[in-house]
């Protein structure tokens, strides 16, 4: 295991986005660049860490106020990063100390990658950055290093989830609690996403963006209005509320009204999700967000290790589900709502105020993909401007495979991914395992369109 | 301000490899989208399939036209296996199936389980596949200046792959003007209008389909190839925002016009260039640093994709009467 991980550490060499405070290296065909960024255990820049490069040629490095070092080179070849450990901010050390110094091969025209995550020295831990999703254009932009820039949660193995090979009863548990408590909050953000899709039909591309946003508004209130972690969720699913709202109102009731086809309407989601995710980067950057600084105590019940994070996490979503069932199914306003979703034409015939309804879903789904997002934010850790967007194609997953349009066959859906994903880790290497739950997504698709829970109807 | 340096680097963008290779994708889904009415947002997973194809390939040893063979077979494969299922299904269904396939292509091909075959996700270094294609260059070794334009004839970035990229760039636009004038062309527009209508006349929908599938996929692994010789092949680099440019690009040039993909993969590289060197000239680093001039310019692009779909579908070339979205 540990092994994987000085692999996946090693394995850091290539483009990814850009959040650099200043311009520090470009490659171009004479020159490339080695460069990475270091953090605190508590995902703080390390501000001047020494590095030597050394091969073909000798270049020093100091990390800069965003903890990000660079090396220009002009020659291609193997270097050896040696990093200066006395440098390092106080009480701060290597996570793996092996890997100091490490060598690297560049190549001229291309940005390379050495990573030094800081931290405890233990085998275990969160995994190491990796490669962002590219936005890249012509030019290679710079590379990121550190804890930032990765997807969440594709190459992190959150708490409670370990990575690796092998076969054991406890870990077996272990993966499986992991899944129902990831299933269980990617039920929440999915929620919206079917009760969208089934009053309007429309397949909504920016749903992870609200999901996004939840884990950045709490990011924002709880470290840098310095709120109690409580308020600052509470504030977030407000916040993720109000998007869902303004959202309809600005964006598309008038497309409805417009009589915008749903197809134009699905690509204008996806210009959305655009424009969101880069407003995120925008303002926060291009790496992860720590809503909790401190590393969350952990709780053993029988077999399975749990941060007391999860177990709460658990709690709230369980409760909040509960309410939206009885939301849904006992109260007027909840049989409006299926009733919409179920056949609009007919539901405003009956009387049922058919925009009323679907702004209420609006407002409903954006307040649950926040409260998601905040849940997953901690559970995974950190949030970042690409959370969401990683986990959209589960929550279609789960959605399909419940059955579109319905929200218990969101709700089951979701478990189902949930645990796929984490059991999925026993069998495929860590990094895979959210293809396994797109195969599902696939094979619903063709076996069983309408999904479990949705009924049997001529589709195409 | 260098505004002479500006514009020399804003033009390079309109003939740059990478201007071709999305001009060679965005052509690709046009036969999709344009042609057929197919939801096909899995391009960038032709393109990668193409890319791992033809450089795995080449290291194995094999010759450029070998290589180039195994990629266009890779793709062809993947559309075959997206389209026997979905493609009698709803056109949403081959949209989510199509993302989440190209995603698939994506995080196993950046599995480190792969690593000695994909390099994982650092990818394959340019250097181990260029040679074959380097080699088949008539011109010699160094630099040529060309008006305020300086590139290396052979290595990388250079003059051969621009005039080989828009070669084929060139051909393809051929191609789709024929194809758009003959009966098989005429039968893909009727399936985007009117799919029924076109099944009572007795064609077979499905077989169409399957084949405007393949042919742009085959195309958009062509575009792959173009879009990794000038750099790596990294997976990263090749996702689901790719695939969203290539879109942005054809609804902008127009969709169902020959020229549209290749006007607006021009429009979309220069424009991007002309906001980051500007911004970067313009803006004060305290007002906003580089880097978010970059994601400025990305931001302009998403807000560019939503407009011009709600109040210009058809494009700059396109026709409004000849492509309504919505046609289902």
């Amino acid at each position: 295991m540990g092994l994987l991980l000085m692999t996946l550490l090693t394995l850091v060499i290539g483009a990814s986005p850009a959040s650099a405070a200043t311009e520090v290296c470009q490659p171009d065909p004479q020159t490339a660049c080695l460069g990475g960024t270091i953090r605190t255990s508590a995902g703080e820049p390390a501000v001047g860490v020494e590095l030597d490069v050394a091969g073909p040629e000798q270049v020093a490095a100091v990390t800069g106020d965003d903890g990000r070092w660079s090396a220009r080179l002009t020659a291609a070849g193997d270097y050896v990063v040696t990093l200066d450990e006395s440098t390092l901010p106080a009480g701060e050390t290597l996570r793996d100390p092996a890997a100091n110094p490490r060598t690297v091969s560049v190549v001229l025209g291309s940005s390379a990658g050495a990573l030094f995550p800081l931290g405890q020295p233990t085998a275990g831990g969160g995994g190491g950055g990796t490669d962002g999703e590219g936005d890249d254009g012509a030019t290679a932009p710079p590379a990121t290093g550190g804890e930032g820039g990765g997807e969440p949660g594709l190459d992190t193995a959150p708490a409670g989830s370990s990575a690796g090979g092998g076969f054991s009863w406890s870990r077996l548990a272990q993966q499986a609690s992991a899944g129902i408590v990831f299933g269980t909050l990617l039920a929440l953000a999915s929620v919206g996403l079917s009760l969208i899709f089934g009053t309007t039909g429309l397949s909504n591309f920016a749903h992870g963006e609200m999901v996004t946003l939840g884990g950045i508004a709490a990011y924002v209130f709880a470290r840098t209005a310095d709120l109690p972690l409580l308020v600052a969720g509470a504030l977030a699913v407000v916040v993720g509320a109000a998007a869902g709202w303004a959202q309809d109102a600005g964006i598309w009731k008038p497309l409805r009204r417009k009589r915008v086809g749903l197809t134009q309407q699905l690509i204008v989601t996806i210009g959305l999700a655009i424009t969101l995710q880069y407003v995120f980067q925008f303002f926060f950057g291009g790496s992860s967000l720590r809503i909790v600084v401190a590393n969350p105590p952990t709780v053993r019940l029988g077999p399975v290790l749990i941060t007391q994070q999860s177990l709460i996490s658990l709690a709230i979503a369980l409760v909040v589900l509960g309410a939206v069932s009885y939301f849904l199914l006992g109260t007027r306003v909840g049989r409006a709502t299926r009733a919409v979703s179920d056949n609009p034409a007919l539901a405003a015939a009956s009387g049922i105020g058919v925009d009323r309804i679907i702004r209420l879903v609006w407002t409903v789904g954006g307040a649950l993909a926040a409260l998601g997002g905040v849940l997953m934010g901690l559970y995974l850790n950190a949030t970042a401007w690409n959370m969401g967007a990683t986990i959209l194609l589960l929550m279609f997953a789960a959605v399909t495979l419940g059955g579109l349009g319905t929200a218990f066959g969101a709700l089951v859906g979701s478990l189902v991914i949930g645990l796929v994903v984490e059991l999925s880790n026993l069998v495929i290497p860590s990094d895979m395992r959210y293809a396994g739950a797109l195969v599902i997504l696939i094979l619903v698709l063709l076996l069983r369109p309408q999904g479990i829970l949705g009924r049997a109807e001529r589709i195409g | 301000m260098d505004w002479p340096r500006i514009l020399t680097v804003v033009a390079g963008e309109l003939f740059a490899p990478t201007t071709a290779a999305y001009a060679l994708a965005a052509i690709g889904l046009n036969v999709h989208f344009g042609l057929t009415g197919l939801l096909n947002f899995g391009q960038a997973g032709f393109m990668l399939l193409g890319a791992y194809g033809f450089a795995i390939s080449t290291i194995a040893g094999f010759p450029i036209w070998a290589a180039l063979l195994v990629a266009v077979a890779c793709s062809t494969v993947f559309a075959l296996v997206l389209g026997i299922p979905t493609l009698k299904l709803r056109g949403d269904y081959l949209a989510i199936v199509t993302i989440a396939a190209a995603e698939i292509v994506r995080i196993v091909g950046r599995s480190t389980a792969l690593t000695d075959l994909t390099g994982a996700s650092s990818g394959l270094r340019g250097d181990s596949y260029k040679e074959t294609f380097q080699a088949l260059s008539p011109f010699d070794d160094g630099t040529t200046t060309l008006g305020p334009f300086t590139y290396s004839n052979n290595a990388s970035n250079s003059w051969w792959i621009r005039i080989a990229a828009w070669v084929v760039v060139v051909l393809a636009c051929l191609l789709v003007w024929r194809l758009m004038r003959s009966p098989w062309g005429r039968v893909l527009k009727g399936i985007r209008e009117d799919e029924d209508a076109v099944r009572s006349l007795g064609k077979n929908v499905y077989a169409y389909k399957m084949q405007a599938l393949v042919l742009g996929g085959v195309i958009g692994s062509v575009a792959g190839v173009f879009y990794v010789l000038p750099r790596a092949v990294q997976p990263d680099s090749m996702g689901r925002p790719m695939t969203f440019w290539i879109w942005t690009i054809l609804l902008l040039g127009g969709a169902a016009t020959v020229f549209g993909p290749v006007l607006g993969s021009m429009l979309f590289w220069t424009v991007l260039m002309l906001i980051k060197t500007v911004g970067r000239e313009v803006i004060p680093n305290t007002i906003m640093t580089n880097a978010q001039i970059e994601q400025f310019g990305w931001i302009v692009v998403g807000v560019t994709l939503m407009l011009l779909v709600i109040f210009r579908p058809q494009g700059i070339l396109g026709d409004k009467k000849e492509l309504a979205i919505d046609v289902r």
